[in-house]
């Protein structure tokens, strides 16, 4: 039930939120919308607390299992559970949508109904795209998320936005509809189920696996996104509002790294097997390649863009070692990822609102009108570099000892982002925090109000609790990620 | 007493419906023709309850729909014309596209001067051509209604008479329609003489007996290239569309909606009567015709969509294209000579048209109420910034291009998933590729009128929808109904999905 909840709650909110402006022209409702969204938002989050609180810490099957015949011509069924993988997914896209909607309250000021409910519905399409247990109904939230997206970039985005709109869209549509090919064939081979848990036990033999690998791969990888589909996400970034760049960068991209640990590694172990070597390679190239590519950005948004990136390339590194330190560390990374880019995202926002760029020279000397705002960012800094004691440290620490366990120079080359992670932020922060005031503008910025503070605080605490203390996080996957590599040491053939 | 001729009671409550109709509409002509087009609707629905009537009294068995088995076939005028389940599902989606049509056509018609008795009665001639269609159990009935169907239509695409565009494009569609018919004709007395027969189910056992690679059998395979041609050009698949996007521009919007849309069905059912009740053996040789014209449609289609500037020359390139994604089912039903998955082929394909033809009427719906007195909105520019002036359209219109390009949740997305499903099954992998590729590259003209709609300012010049008044309150909310019965398709599509399957089991 309460899988149910976190999905209609959110879009039923926004469609409240739309029916309340529908006569009223000149967004002269806003302030009932924005308030309908914000009650909409936290209910949401509110009722996916349960989720975590009535988790069975033993149980590697599904949780909170939900299932309805929806379509019984095609055995399509409404089935939904979590496990210790997907469920920590939905807590983190639940607690990003109530601050997306309270950064968006005042900067947002023409058609505000459209913009919160777009959010309000992409947040419960995104649950269920985490708690889907039919094939089908996994590949509808997936593509379904993609429909306010494309709005939120296009409508409210930057000067560009029509660009990044039309690619973004077209790049993850021509992806998944390969995933749909593939579904179709597996649902096929499977004598007519859609349900995720049939396939991973269904028999096939290599060569369909590699097949149906590569299909998957598309979709996911350009989710991901992994190098060399990637170019799509630097320009939704840069284009899309700070909401959609939060979003985007918290919980979107993690859509195709969970596909992987969900459909392609039980699935199609021995294929992921076989071409662990190119999936390895692509996210160091990610890792390294990207790193580098970071380092000379001037644009702050398009710069921790490809940071996301980089940071991507360590989850998927970590999939693809196939140890419960390489999982473990990339599902870590993901949480993290999705705290730590929010957040980034957030700061470039606060300042974008104030000085309307986000050329990195027109700042300097932030930190002497903005204190409040220079520490929080510092610390998201050192998180998106991996200090100890952030929650960038924890996964990036266990991807790489799992590297480690499988070979010295892959751990080496993983390693290196600590190196260049730390170069891009610290420079990038350097840059535009210290040194003497720039010009008159930078002179006469505000810090920031309450509601920012109370965004970025929340996110500082998150960033800091989980850097501390991650057991909570890390003890509810332990069941399912060793349920996972167990079942993937079977050979299928 | 012999009453079999009493299956074909809709179509003679139609026929008598309509000379009535011209009757009263000369007695009653009247400010805006309110009679006609209140009587027309009440025809539509006579023929809607006598389609019932036949359909219940062909009711055998107790579990009458879920499963064809309980549904008899029944023959009529010494078996010239049957009636069967899916003739009944076509008939009344066609019975339920015209009265869209006749309500989204209405202001627009009255807005130009169009307005003239004619405009009804050559669509409910056109139904009645359709209709027969659907129930043809011979060469020479479905001969009949498709000639009943395309002389209205010519007639409908000339009705503004004083646009030349209007006249060429009718012109064009004559000339070419008749050379289709000649092909299709030519055809059929083919396989008349392979076959010794007209009737569809005499043929059927005929063929099956002609042995694989006798002269006969050469014959029948030429006669049968002509009559694929026949049906291609009906359907406006490549290399036989040339017509379409001229005619879609050149019509008038309200005839274009009325081309775009019921005709498609009626298209399907001659394809259904032709190839699967009475060719079904040369499977393995129309597959291969059908599987080109699919994979050409949805090339050509897509990507010429992509250069128009013309709304309604997109949207006929866009139906080129769906057409062909609807081909990919029908050729997918046997494989090997093994007929397990042509049932579910077929019923997909019949999804596939209904689907469309809901979503081409609300397209095309959407343009002709956007246009007004002294307004037509055909141009991409025409769409600007529509969600400011009014969202609700512009949502409407969303939903509508995300349905024609296939996102879910949206009915769209089911029709390309079971003909890709059918496609699958078949075990041709490599043209549900092709087709998905195809349909991204859809996706983009698609997604540009969203971009229109949403993402840009509104034009100088241009005007939103008309102003709120009594008489398009009825087009407002079938628009709105028709837009949201996309999105209700795509929660449940299960029910269109069974009637689907329960009538292509009942052929």
């Amino acid at each position: 039930m309460f899988l149910s909840l976190a999905i209609w709650v959110p879009i039923l909110a926004g469609l409240v939120v739309l029916v309340a402006g529908i006569n009223a022209g000149d967004d002269r409702k806003a302030p009932l919308q924005r308030a309908i969204a914000l009650a909409g938002a936290v209910a949401g989050f509110l009722v996916t607390i349960p989720l975590y609180t009535g988790f069975h810490l033993q149980g590697a099957g599904m949780q909170f299992v939900e299932r309805l015949v929806w379509i019984p011509r095609f055995n399509i069924h409404y089935h939904l559970g979590v496990d210790g993988i997907s469920m920590l997914f939905i807590l983190l896209n639940a607690f990003i949508t109530p601050l997306v909607v309270i950064a968006g309250w005042t900067v947002i000021q023409q058609r505000v109904g459209q913009y919160m409910a777009a959010f309000l519905i992409m947040s419960g399409l995104l649950n269920g795209v985490f708690s889907a247990l039919d094939g089908m109904l996994f590949y509808v939230f997936f593509e379904a998320t993609l429909i306010p997206m494309f709005i939120i970039i296009g409508v409210w985005g930057g000067t560009n936005r029509v660009y990044a709109a039309l690619k973004f869209f077209l790049y993850t549509f021509f992806g998944s509809v390969l995933m749909l090919v593939s579904l179709l064939y597996l649902y096929n081979k499977s004598g007519g189920s859609f349900a995720i848990q049939d396939w991973w036990t269904l028999p096939l033999p290599l060569d369909a696996q590699l097949w149906l690998f590569f299909g998957l791969l598309f979709a996911f990888a350009v989710k991901v996104p992994m190098w060399p589909v990637h170019t799509w996400l630097p320009d939704a970034h840069v284009e899309a509002p700070t909401g959609g760049s939060v979003v985007l960068a918290a919980i979107m991209l993690k859509l195709g790294a969970y596909g992987f640990v969900r459909f392609s590694l039980p699935i199609l172990p021995d294929a992921s097997k076989e071409l662990a070597w190119l999936m390895i390679a692509l996210s160091l190239i990610a890792v390294v390649y990207i790193g580098l590519v970071a380092l000379v950005q001037t644009d702050m948004k398009k710069l921790i863009a490809y940071s996301s990136i980089s940071h991507m390339g360590f989850v998927t590194l970590g999939f693809f070692i196939f140890n419960v330190y390489g999982i473990e560390g990339a599902l870590i990374q993901m949480i993290s990822h999705g705290f730590i880019s929010a957040a980034m995202f957030l700061c470039v926002g606060v300042m974008y609102d104030r000085m309307h760029t986000r050329n990195i020279a027109d700042y300097g000397g932030v930190v002497n009108t903005m204190p409040k705002f220079a520490a929080l960012m510092m610390l998201f800094a050192m998180a998106n570099c991996g200090l100890p004691a952030t929650s960038g440290f924890v996964g990036e620490f266990m991807v790489i000892m799992g590297a480690m366990k499988a070979s010295f120079w892959l751990a080496f080359w993983a390693a290196t982002t600590l190196v260049f992670g730390a170069a891009y932020t610290l420079w990038m922060y350097k840059r535009v925090i210290f040194g003497a005031v720039a010009n008159d503008q930078v002179a006469s910025l505000k810090d920031l109000n309450s509601r920012e503070l109370l965004v970025l605080g929340l996110l500082a605490a998150a960033v800091l609790y989980m850097g501390v203390y991650p057991l909570p996080f890390t003890e509810v996957m332990h069941a399912s990620v060793n349920d996972l590599l167990r079942h993937m040491a079977l050979q299928k053939f | 007493m012999n009453l079999e001729f009493l299956i074909a009671l809709p179509e003679m409550v139609l026929l008598a419906g309509t000379c009535a109709l011209m009757l009263v509409d000369l007695r009653w002509p009247g400010e805006g023709r309110r009679v006609t087009w209140i009587m027309a609707q009440c025809v539509l629905l006579a023929c809607a309850a006598s389609t019932l009537v036949v359909l219940f009294g062909s009711v055998t068995g107790k579990e009458a729909l879920g499963d064809a088995g309980g549904i008899a076939v029944l023959y009529g005028f010494k078996r010239l014309f049957v009636a069967d389940l899916m003739g009944h599902v076509l008939k009344l989606a066609a019975y339920g596209t015209v009265s869209l049509m006749l309500v989204y056509s209405r202001q627009y018609l009255l807005d130009r001067g169009l307005l003239r008795g004619e405009f009804v009665s050559l669509l409910l001639f056109a139904l009645l051509g359709m209709m027969i269609m659907a129930s043809a159990n011979s060469f020479l009935t479905l001969y009949l209604g498709l000639e009943l169907l395309s002389l209205c239509l010519y007639a409908m695409v000339a009705l503004n008479r004083d646009s030349t565009a209007s006249i060429e494009a009718a012109m064009k569609y004559f000339v070419l329609g008749a050379l289709a018919s000649g092909m299709l004709l030519y055809g059929m007395s083919m396989i008349y003489g392979a076959t010794g027969s007209l009737a569809l189910p005499e043929i059927a056992r005929q063929v099956s007996q002609i042995s694989k690679d006798g002269t006969q059998h050469t014959f029948l395979v030429f006669g049968l290239v002509f009559v694929v041609c026949g049906i291609a050009f009906k359907l406006g698949v490549v290399p036989f569309h040339m017509w379409i996007p001229d005619v879609y521009h050149g019509a008038p919007t309200a005839v274009t909606l009325v081309i775009g849309t019921a005709p498609k069905l009626a298209a399907f059912a001659m394809a259904m009567r032709l190839l699967v009740n009475g060719l079904l053996d040369l499977a393995h040789d129309w597959q291969q015709m059908l599987a080109i014209l699919a994979v050409l449609s949805m090339a050509l289609g897509n990507f010429a969509a992509i250069a128009q500037t013309n709304l309604k020359r997109m949207l006929a390139y866009s139906t080129i294209a769906h057409m062909g994604f609807m081909l990919l089912g029908l050729q997918s039903g046997v494989v090997g000579g093994n007929w397990l998955n042509a049932a579910d082929a077929y019923a997909a394909s019949m999804f596939y048209t209904l689907i469309y033809v809901l979503m081409s009427a609300g397209s095309f719906g959407m343009l002709v109420f956007l246009s007004h007195k002294g307004f037509e909105c055909e141009s991409l520019d025409d769409l600007k910034g529509l969600n400011r002036r009014n969202p609700w359209y512009a949502f409407l219109m969303l939903l509508m291009m995300f349905s024609l390009a296939g996102v879910p949740p949206t009915a769209g997305f089911y029709a390309k998933l079971v003909v890709l499903s059918a496609a699958v099954n078949a075990g041709q992998i490599w043209l549900a590729v092709a087709a998905v590729a195809f349909s991204v590259v859809g996706a983009f003209y698609y997604l540009r009128i969203v971009k229109l709609m949403y993402f840009d300012e509104p034009a100088e010049g241009v005007q939103g929808a008309p102003a709120f008044s009594r008489q398009t309150t009825g087009m407002r909310l079938l628009l709105s109904a028709n837009g949201l019965a996309l999105l209700a398709l795509g929660l449940l599509p299960q029910p269109l999905m069974s009637l689907c399957f329960a009538a292509i089991k009942n052929l």
